[in-house]
């Protein structure tokens, strides 16, 4: 039949567009790393700089993915709960980091927070200057993750509670939080992959100082440029290590968590 | 707080609109209420207004700064329009094959039968996972002409790396997953009833699809598309690795950000900048207004 | 949209998928045909260039231009870290002329096989301009530095590029080092030096640009770059002043001609224009150092200790000795701040 022809045409496009795009760079990456085997490549991540780039990278993404988790949680909540005016717009501007290109992010933070800002911050080239950007880029990611199951929640459940006596932090924490945690624990997960790879909003602003404030995906850069194409894809490899760990983690969980949780 | 007030009143009417928790009847659980209410919202919109409105401001204030003029020029600049020119074409070349083959895998991962579907699945979310240095890296190292496939990209005259196409390859990866992971919950949402119905009433596999199945998964799809877009232009770190740079040919309008920031041309840096932030804010809008839409769909 | 028949409907709308599908890939093919085919014409030339002398060449190229042999000449131009234009062009980078910081990174192409063995056998040696390191304080100079030993002390912040990513930072560090055998300390009490230096570095950018936007953005007391910099900033109008210390290094920059194609005749005049008295008079203006003698409007102060990197042992030593990846006595410099900082 014409669609069974088709449709082994497409599966077969399909393919090559996924070989060429994903798998043969990735495979090409891999087979980089590997290159002088398991010890060069331990040697290559566990050079000090590489440690404290990478050891840099997660922690800071890390301590933001836990401020996202909270601010983000309360930002949805008076998304979908409160009304105020120009809300709208403040809801619309949520995706603002999501399609503002990282370099114009980079640009901005600088001078929003670097010397001559006006709101007489001056944190560039420091961890806190990291932070910030990360914190931009990130945003989204929770807000938008929480928002829908938040807007489908049932405040029956609430208001039953309240009315047998509950308090309100009791209410949040036995009624709303459980159900809201699935969603919270992706967002944690989306943000914490893009904060281990970011890389245009921080080129301007963190200084690069080895030890200091150079994150992995910066050290993977000067790496590149010092031909040292085979500590670059080591890693590169520990990085993208990271994030597919926690990603698959936090995903079963939520998965895990949302069969569970009436 | 107020959880006698509310013991006492088990039976008072539900609140008005969707309150805060621990609203009841009373005056004085009233006022907590409220300034609970208001209290959360002051830190949500304190923290948005430093994180978000501040930077948006900041664009502005510093195109602006020394008048119109200098902005008008900066657009007029050859270079800057070119790097505008060449970033639309890499997006329109980049989104539609990304849409062709998101719809293409949620098909295969929704309706298809077969084992390594969470594989599939994996493959497609992992441009989330790597940073785009690696991504940049990834092509250099299989495409370059040092790489895999550089012996045989050279003998047939094909310039991947430090050419646009590379910089279109650079840009699909990035952009790969959204339309693929907005139409599947929309598919599954679809249910194949209607598919079904269609295919014992005689319909091909292709019509099916053409009138059933996409105008039914529609505004996932064009969600995912102003996502794409979204991301698609602004990409910065992976096509920097494989651009090249050179003006007025390989320069999209982030990377041209970057070159003028570099060389204290604040206006004509700000200027794109400007350029590509209100480009956002019309992806915001798409997206928002697609948001409702989407809902609305696929609401029973 | 669901007007038309059905039958029409379906095979147009299959039509318009293999149409679509095909205008893309033909989209992506012509794409890569024209690209990889823009190097050809000998009217036209690739520049790729160091990120520095990029103001230099918008007045340069025109000039050019308008002489006899650069008639008709169009340019194609691209800018960026040293160390990175090398690689890109070693890598697949279409280039017709190159102008780089440091030699090595010649050399990286001489070694690819893409610029002739003898690019430097010439009277200026391969080199197009010279300059000097210096220090780039405040106006004002308020913490009062003068000399290499100034960055040593105490709460002072020095502002370098990485110097694995950057020429220009391979040129600071060993004009510091430099200046120590000049004054008659022991390599060993050189090596103390930028171990003390580098323990006061705040910022290390990935190229001298970003270490320059990253001083004048207020971080740092000193900046040690290039003396052509130093003055292009200037007169730009940033709030900067800088510092000719005693003893310092000549920073000698090279160019060459890419390729043996139709365009490198095209390329090397543009080349011998580079450094011709006219071109090297433009060079001047802009604060570089001539490489010829005679240059009219160069008047640039000559340090008492200028030394070159030969004076050193030549790049190929001081690169092996001092920045080789595990054993160069920066590197080890580097990753032993790293143990002391780590927290």
């Amino acid at each position: 039949m014409g669609a069974g022809g088709a449709s082994v045409l497409g599966k077969g496009l399909l393919g090559i567009y996924l070989s060429v795009l994903v798998l043969l760079p990735v495979a090409a990456l891999l087979a980089k790393s590997g290159t002088g085997g398991t010890s060069q490549f331990w040697r290559e991540i566990s050079s000090p700089e590489a440690v404290a780039a990478i050891k840099l990278t997660l922690v800071v993404s890390a301590i933001v993915v836990a401020i996202n988790a909270v601010f983000g949680t309360i930002i949805a909540w008076v998304l979908v709960r409160d009304e105020f005016p120009g809300k709208k717009v403040v809801n619309a501007l949520i995706d603002l980091p999501f399609a503002l290109p990282t370099i114009v992010a980079g640009v901005v933070l600088l001078a929003l927070y670097g010397k001559g800002s006006p709101v007489g911050i001056d944190v560039a080239f420091t961890r806190v200057a990291i932070a910030l950007a990360l914190l931009f880029v990130t945003l989204p990611f929770v807000v938008r993750s929480v928002q829908p199951v938040l807007h489908e929640l049932d405040v029956s459940m609430e208001e039953a509670a309240e009315s047998l006596g509950a308090g309100p932090l009791t209410v949040l924490r036995r009624i709303v939080l459980p159900s809201l945690t699935p969603a919270i624990i992706s967002g944690v997960a989306l943000s914490f992959a893009r904060a281990v790879g970011e890389f245009g909003s921080l080129v301007l602003i963190t200084g690069n100082l080895p030890f200091k404030t150079e994150v992995g995906s910066v050290y993977v850069f000067g790496q590149i440029q010092n031909e040292n194409l085979p500590a670059a894809a080591a890693v590169s490899v520990v990085l993208l290590a990271a994030a597919l760990v926690v990603l698959a983690a936090l995903t079963l969980l939520s998965r895990w968590r949302s069969k569970h949780v009436l | 707080m107020s959880s006698s007030a509310s013991g006492s009143l088990a039976l008072s009417p539900l609140p008005a609109g969707r309150a805060a928790p621990g609203g009841g009847g009373g005056e004085r659980a009233d006022r907590a209420v409220g300034a609970r209410r208001y209290g959360v919202r002051t830190i949500a919109l304190g923290y948005l207004a430093l994180l978000l409105l501040a930077p948006v401001a900041m664009i502005f204030y510093r195109t602006f700064e020394h008048g119109l003029t200098p902005v008008l020029n900066a657009i007029g600049e050859p270079n800057a329009q070119h790097a505008f020119w060449l970033s639309l074409e890499i997006v329109a070349i980049s989104v539609p094959l990304n849409t062709i083959f998101g719809i293409g895998m949620a098909l295969l991962l929704e309706r298809g039968r077969f084992k390594g579907k969470a594989l599939l699945g994996l493959l497609i979310d992992l441009p989330f996972a790597i940073s785009p240095v690696v991504i940049g890296l990834a092509l250099v190292l299989a495409y370059g002409k040092t790489g895999w496939l550089g012996d045989w990209l050279a003998e047939n005259g094909i310039q991947v790396i430090f050419s646009v196409p590379g910089m279109v390859l650079a840009t699909a990866i990035v952009s790969l997953p959204f339309v693929a992971r907005e139409t599947i919950p929309v598919l599954r949402e679809l249910g194949t009833d209607a598919e079904q119905a269609a295919s014992t009433l005689g319909a091909s596999g292709w019509q099916t699809f053409w009138r059933i199945t996409l105008p039914g998964i529609r505004w996932g799809v064009v969600y995912g598309v102003v996502l794409t877009t979204a991301r698609a232009l602004g990409e910065f770190g992976a096509v920097s690795i494989v651009s090249g740079r050179i003006e007025g040919e390989t320069q999209t309008l982030p990377l041209f950000v970057q070159a003028r920031f570099e060389n204290f041309d604040a206006t004509g840096a700000y200027t794109a900048a400007v350029v590509l932030a209100l480009l956002a804010f019309a992806t915001l809008v798409l997206m928002n207004l697609l948001t409702r839409r989407t809902r609305a769909d696929t609401a029973v | 949209m669901l007007s038309i028949t059905p039958m029409k409907k379906v095979a147009m709308t299959k039509r318009t998928l293999v149409a679509l599908v095909s205008i893309c890939a033909v989209a992506l093919a012509l794409s890569a045909c024209g690209s990889s085919g823009s190097g050809g014409s000998s009217g036209s030339l690739t520049l790729v260039a160091y990120s520095t002398p990029q103001p230099a060449f918008e007045k340069l190229i025109p000039a050019f231009q308008a002489t006899a042999e650069g008639k008709g000449v169009s340019f194609k131009q691209s800018y960026g870290p040293s160390g990175e234009q090398s690689r890109a062009v070693s890598n697949g980078l279409h280039a017709d002329v190159v102008d780089f910081s440091l030699e090595p990174d010649v050399e990286r192409l001489v070694k690819a096989g893409l610029v002739s063995s003898d690019w430097n056998q010439n009277t200026t040696h391969g080199f197009v301009t010279n300059s000097v390191a210096v220090i780039i304080v405040r106006k004002g100079n308020p913490k009062h530095i003068k000399d290499w030993s100034d960055l040593i002390k105490p709460g002072v912040q020095v502002v370098t590029p990485n110097p694995f990513t950057s020429g220009g930072a391979r040129w600071n560090v060993m004009a510091a080092y430099g200046a120590q055998l000049k004054e008659g300390k022991t390599p060993a009490q050189g090596q103390e030096y930028l171990k003390s230096m580098f323990g006061n570095v705040v910022s290390q950018d990935s190229s001298a640009r970003n270490a320059l936007q990253t001083f004048v953005s207020g971080r740092g007391d000193a900046l040690i770059d290039y003396e052509n910099e130093a003055i292009t900033d200037q007169k730009k109008g940033q709030p900067i002043e800088y510092v000719i210390p005693k003893n310092t290094i000549l920073i000698q920059n090279p160019v060459a001609v890419v390729g043996k194609g139709s365009a490198s005749a095209t390329a090397q005049k543009f080349v011998d224009y580079l450094v011709s008295p006219a071109g090297q008079a433009i060079w001047a203006a802009e604060g570089y150092r001539p490489v010829i003698s005679g240059v009219s409007g160069a008047h640039f102060p000559a340090p008492a200790g200028l030394f070159t990197i030969d004076t050193l042992g030549g790049w190929k030593k001081v690169t092996d000795e001092f920045f080789a990846p595990e054993t160069g006595i920066v590197t080890k410099i580097e990753e032993s701040q790293g143990v002391s900082t780590a927290k």
